[in-house]
């Protein structure tokens, strides 16, 4: 079925049949409470993916997205525990515009300058998550420090989904239309695939990526807002290591580190793919211990489907099918 | 028609041509001025003097030898990392398999192996974690920052199903004497095996047809290839070499600090790609020195030693890497100009 | 031919006269170095003007200041009557001066209609979403205005490079192009594409728009342009109408002198078979080629571009898996697996690409010629036994450059094959072969490399020189063997080899014998 031979199709399946798997023997997992905490957990990530998967989409790499979830987080964290009175919409706020500026400043030496995504970004997420150690001057910010309102946000539900499912829905369906049906989403992957030609096409280049790192900075800031209030504690690291879970659900969802290609859908799945494993480890009573190893054995088995259509591609010079006979011409003509 | 002969002593005789080519281009202070390495030792010097200024034993020499230990072992890493840069490939999981080695060195000594095994239990699975990566890329020609990235989760993961919520202690003395010794009672053994691994390094990439072709590959595989050079083979070949200085890595650091805990090294591939970019080694493949990275590994020991000697906190150093990786990048951009995307 | 308007119809000329393009006194200089030197150009409505020129005339720089990517120092140009002046390509094609290059603007994972409108999508309603029905209705009728059927949805990396061209064309067309420029539009065509294009630019000529037709083969200038300019060293030499010219003066215009296409013959005894290949096959590129090579003989390749030829040389060189047949070299089983057996043995392979294959660009000239042969100097490399081979071999090729050391990058195009020949003449081979040398090269190089062609096989080598050039091979070689999709299909000697019986076997057409 040529539907299956798509990845997004193929991907989510796997997810289900993950589900169903885990479900099978331990049947606790299929029931809604813990989906509901499954889909809920997944929220952070999914996020991420997608606007990880638009840097990557461009040729380039965000390592910098969990300093910047923790340097955010802890801007909100500290204002609305010397603050409380503060309406929780501007404390967000807050960190949505901290995490806009951290990521302007990499769009701004990647796009701008034309440095190289993996160090620039390398040098910001060090830089950034020392920030974070010199704004709480190493202190925790703890659940008793924080407003009422300010824990309660992320898991308080709307129509019988918390908060956090809504924010991740919305934000897959504004990528979904950045990436498919504005011009702004069309011009990266030109960028992502040749960029000699979209500057040549004049697609304005510089702009587009420095808006793009902003735009993943800012999703990472208001992904700190999220972890802090739902873990509901703040310390300089929060977050260590999760930029590559990031990338990770990205190269699942079969985006190609090479840039070009990728889709919102895949990259969602892929961090729910992720997320399934993480949940489904301590329901299936398999030490936590086992989730790195597990989850680089995912990666890799994903990177080795994903290249497949990689292998150095022999050309097509011999016809598939007989040729018509060609026909003749005089040679007095 | 005979085989070119090394020794061919032809007197350049009519040059046929009717152009002249020189040797080499006439050396000007200019070019020695704008190398990175010129620029790196300066920096080096500056951080020796602001030190020596402000702080009080800053320039006595056992602190500084003694300051060695916190680079000693990543340096070693980044030797082949540099190698590995300049093919235009990358190891994020280097920590990993530093990791992965420390565990089984403690499970071999728990299991009763003599202390001068454990070296190369060490070196053994360092190899092995190498051989994983290397065969990964080149057999299926994935490209390596997502490889090593599950590779780096595969190989803390299994550290830590293997240590589960233990930590191996209680090593043998060996491993201590080579860990935490020093020769003379005062030059670290660590920091002595850092220079001797340094100095073969540098040979090789720049003295030998070794490097030679390292270079071109890092220039353009394909023409690499095109000319006979195995490209493949010497790529398994340096992912291996550095997943066995990462076992050796790991022999030095569970000596000096005596334990095999889960969170050993974490956070090192990033430091260790941090002194190899700052080294001056292009991240996009065919450019760099070993003396630039040795020179980037002693500017951010000294800079570490002076934040310790301040009573800094350690987290401060990861700013000043930071900072420092951003405007070397940034620089090396303004002197060598703003390539076209690619 | 019925044309369907697509968006405004083209502007008439205000009278038939009126030039759409006009430049005069265009000067660009590099380093103080004159590229372009005070050139004129007009063009008319409907016209074909083929721009003739060596390679280093100035035409490349000549396009890119037309397109917007190199603003003139000095001079005018003039477009519709009004003077014009672009900071970018994008103003440019905004004008209505659009390109279609040898290296065609495509994105590869992009739909065939996405990248005749990438970086300018159309947008409708308020919230700006791309109108993507707007886009593939439009890309359809453009294709079916250029009557080729290319699926709109389809990805361009799955589209043949004919098919790419045309679809840069498209891109041109949806602009309403007033002067559309083809740079060497025809290098990897076959005969009925290459009919195709000549069609699609009589619709072009219909339709009003101004053609600036750049090519090296006089055959198809003759056949579809109207007009030449010819341009020599930056400068303008002269113009006029090609009912009123032929050939040799046009190719005397361009040179400057008088050139006779000799190619030096040398005469050599040719002897035993040296190289037998037998029954050669590949699940994908080539079936059962087989062809022997004699020592001291000179053996042409012909065939289109894509015919499988590289492919076939590529898996002698030791560069292809999943190779089944036998060769042997001297009698000796030579299958080899990897390049450096090749080497090894006496097979060198100047490859066609000489940017991507050939040569190290970033590296110095020295290290580039003794890559192959490293291994003959040891562990440890010499920089002094180095340094004298690469200089042997760089005179001997009449290498220009500054010294052993300086970057390949920045030698020219001409002076970069020589040291790329260098290299593989270094690892003292006994079969060369030499995969399209001349490619990109100006006639003053491309008469040194003839030369030189003969001079191996006066030196006892043997060589397999593969080109898509006909006159270059009849005239070098002693044997032609012309492939065609991956298989031979007619070996000539010399004598017998003739242009029309080349080239249709190469294009599968048969011939038939005037009774």
């Amino acid at each position: 079925m040529n539907l299956l031979k798509q990845r997004e199709p193929l991907l989510a399946l796997m997810v289900i049949a993950l589900i169903l798997l885990v479900g099978m023997r331990a049947p606790v997992f299929l029931t809604t409470q813990s989906l509901a905490n499954l889909l809920t957990d997944s929220t952070l990530l999914v996020m991420l993916a997608l606007t990880q998967m638009l840097v990557i989409v461009t040729r380039g790499i965000d390592l910098s997205v969990a300093s910047t979830l923790a340097l955010s987080g802890m801007v909100a964290a500290m204002l609305a525990a010397t603050h409380p009175e503060l309406p929780l919409a501007l404390v967000m706020l807050a960190a949505c515009v901290t995490g806009l500026a951290l990521g302007l400043v990499n769009g701004y030496l990647i796009g701008v300058l034309a440095l190289p995504p993996i160090v620039v970004t390398l040098g910001t997420m060090s830089v950034y998550r020392g920030l974070v150690f010199v704004l709480s001057s190493g202190a925790w910010v703890s659940a008793h420090h924080m407003p009422a309102n300010f824990i309660a946000f992320p898991l308080q539900r709307l129509f019988g989904l918390p908060h956090l499912v809504w924010i991740a829905l919305a934000a897959v369906i504004a990528m979904a239309c950045l990436a498919r049906h504005s011009r702004f989403g069309r011009d990266l992957y030109a960028i992502g695939n040749a960029p000699h030609c979209a500057a040549y096409i004049g697609i304005p280049s510089a702009r587009r990526l420095l808006w793009t790192y902003g735009l993943s900075g800012m999703v990472a800031g208001l992904c700190g807002y999220l972890w802090v209030a739902r873990y509901a504690v703040a310390y300089t690291e929060i977050a260590y290591g999760f930029e590559f879970t990031v990338i990770a659900a990205c190269v699942i969802g079969g985006v190609s580190i090479a840039g070009g290609v990728g889709s919102v859908l895949g990259a969602a799945l892929g961090a729910l793919f992720l997320s399934v494993i993480g949940n489904a480890l301590p329901v299936l009573q398999v030490s936590p211990f086992w989730q790195s190893a597990l989850t680089g054995a995912v990666i890799l088995v994903a990177v080795l489907l994903n290249a497949r259509g990689n292998r150095h591609r022999s050309r097509q010079i011999l016809p598939l099918h007989q040729p018509e006979p060609t026909a003749s011409r005089s040679a007095t003509a | 028609m005979n085989a070119t002969t090394m020794t061919d002593t032809d007197a350049p005789s009519r040059s046929a041509s009717r152009y002249t080519i020189l040797d080499r281009e006439k050396p000007a202070l200019r070019h020695l001025v704008t190398r990175w390495e010129s620029l790196l030792a300066l920096l080096l010097l500056a951080v020796f003097v602001a030190g020596g200024v402000t702080l009080p034993h800053f320039l006595d020499p056992y602190n500084l030898l003694d300051g060695t230990a916190n680079f000693s072992e990543k340096a070693l890493i980044a030797l082949p990392m540099a190698l590995l840069i300049i093919c235009r490939e990358i190891d994020i999981s280097v920590a990993g398999t530093l990791a992965l080695s420390s565990v089984a060195m403690g499970m071999a000594h728990h299991a009763g192996a003599p202390a001068e095994a454990l070296l190369f239990v060490a070196l053994g699975t360092g190899l092995a974690c190498g051989w994983l990566n290397g065969f990964l890329v080149t057999r299926f020609m994935l490209p390596s920052i997502v490889v090593t990235i599950g590779t780096i989760a595969l190989y803390r993961g299994l550290a830590s199903v293997a240590l589960g919520d233990q930590a191996f202690t209680h090593y043998p003395q060996l491993m201590a004497d080579w860990g935490q010794g020093t020769f003379f009672g005062v030059v670290p053994r660590a920091f002595v095996i850092l220079l001797g691994f340094a100095l073969l390094f540098a040979l090789v990439l720049h003295a030998t047809t070794v490097g030679r072709r390292i270079y071109a590959i890092g220039n353009n595989p394909a023409a690499a290839r095109f000319s006979g050079v195995a490209v493949d083979r010497y790529r398994l070949g340096l992912f291996m070499l550095t997943g066995a200085m990462a076992g050796l890595a790991a022999f030095l650091l569970t000596g000096r600090i005596g334990s095999t805990r889960p969170n050993i090294a974490t956070g090192w591939e990033l430091e260790i790609i941090t002194m190899v970019i700052l080294g001056g080694v292009s991240i996009a493949g065919g450019a760099g020195t070993i003396g630039g990275v040795l020179l980037a590994v002693l500017t951010m020991g000294a800079v570490t030693y002076g934040l310790a000697l301040a009573n800094v906190p350690g987290i401060y150093m990861t700013i000043v890497v930071g900072v420092l990786l951003l405007s070397t990048i940034a620089l090396s951009r303004l002197l060598r100009g703003k390539p076209t995307r690619h | 031919m019925p044309v369907n308007q697509l968006t405004r119809p083209p502007t008439p000329a205000a009278s038939a006269d009126a030039p759409v393009l006009q430049l005069t006194g265009i000067t660009k200089r590099f380093n103080g170095i004159h590229a372009l030197n005070g050139v004129r150009m007009t063009i008319r409505a409907g016209e074909v003007m083929a721009l003739i020129g060596e390679n280093g005339a100035g035409k490349s720089t000549l396009v890119k200041t037309l397109t917007g990517i190199h603003r003139p120092d000095d001079g005018v140009i003039m477009l519709d009557g009004q003077a014009v002046s672009f900071g970018s390509p994008q103003e440019a094609m905004a004008a209505g001066i659009t390109a279609v290059h040898q290296e065609t603007v495509m994105f590869d994972e992009l739909s065939v209609a996405e990248n005749i409108y990438v970086g300018r999508h159309p947008t409708r309603g308020a919230t700006r979403r791309i109108d993507w029905g707007r886009i593939e209705a439009d890309a359809g009728r453009l294709f079916a205005r250029l009557e080729v059927s290319i699926p709109v949805r389809a990805r361009v990396r799955d589209l043949s490079v004919a098919q790419r061209h045309f679809v840069e064309i498209a891109r041109a067309l949806s602009q309403d192009a007033r002067v559309v420029i083809m740079d060497e539009p025809t290098a990897a065509l076959s005969q009925r594409e290459i009919r195709e294009l000549y069609r699609i630019i009589e619709q072009l000529r219909v339709a009003g728009t101004a053609v600036i037709f750049i090519s090296h083969k006089f055959d198809e200038i003759f056949a579809v342009a109207d007009r030449y300019t010819v341009l020599r060293d930056g400068q303008f030499v002269a113009e006029g109408s090609l009912a009123d010219i032929r050939e040799p003066e046009l190719v005397a215009l361009m040179v400057g002198r008088a050139v006779h296409q000799a190619y030096p013959k040398a005469d050599v005894e040719i002897g035993a078979p040296l190289l037998e290949v037998c029954k050669l096959s590949h699940p994908t590129e080539f079936q059962d080629v087989s062809f022997s090579l004699r020592k001291g003989e000179i053996l042409g390749f012909y065939g289109l571009v894509g015919a499988g030829r590289s492919e076939v040389m590529q898996a002698l060189f030791g560069l292809t898996n999943d190779v089944r047949g036998s060769v042997t070299l001297e009698g000796r089983a030579a299958r080899f697996a990897c390049p450096s057996e090749a080497i090894a043995h006496g097979l060198a392979y100047v490859p066609e690409d000489r940017q991507q294959h050939g040569a190290h660009l970033m590296l110095p000239i020295q290290h580039n010629i003794t890559l192959p042969i490293l291994s003959r100097f040891g562990f440890f490399s010499r920089a002094r036994a180095e340094a004298q081979v690469a200089r042997r071999f760089a005179e001997q090729l009449e290498l220009k450059a500054a010294h052993l050391t300086q970057p390949v990058a920045e030698l020219s195009g001409g002076n970069q094959q020589k040291v790329v020949l260098g290299k593989w003449l270094a690892t003292d081979p006994k079969v060369i072969i030499l995969d399209e040398p001349t490619k990109g090269i100006d006639i003053g190089s491309k008469a040194a490399v003839h030369r030189f062609v003969s001079e191996l096989v006066e030196r006892g080598l043997s060589v397999i020189l593969v080109s898509s050039e006909l006159p270059e091979v009849l005239g070098l070689a002693d044997r032609v063997v012309v492939m065609r999709q991956g298989r031979v299909v007619r070996e000539f000697a010399r004598a017998d080899a003739s242009p029309e019986a080349v080239v249709a076997a190469a294009s599968g057409v048969v011939l038939e014998v005037a009774a």
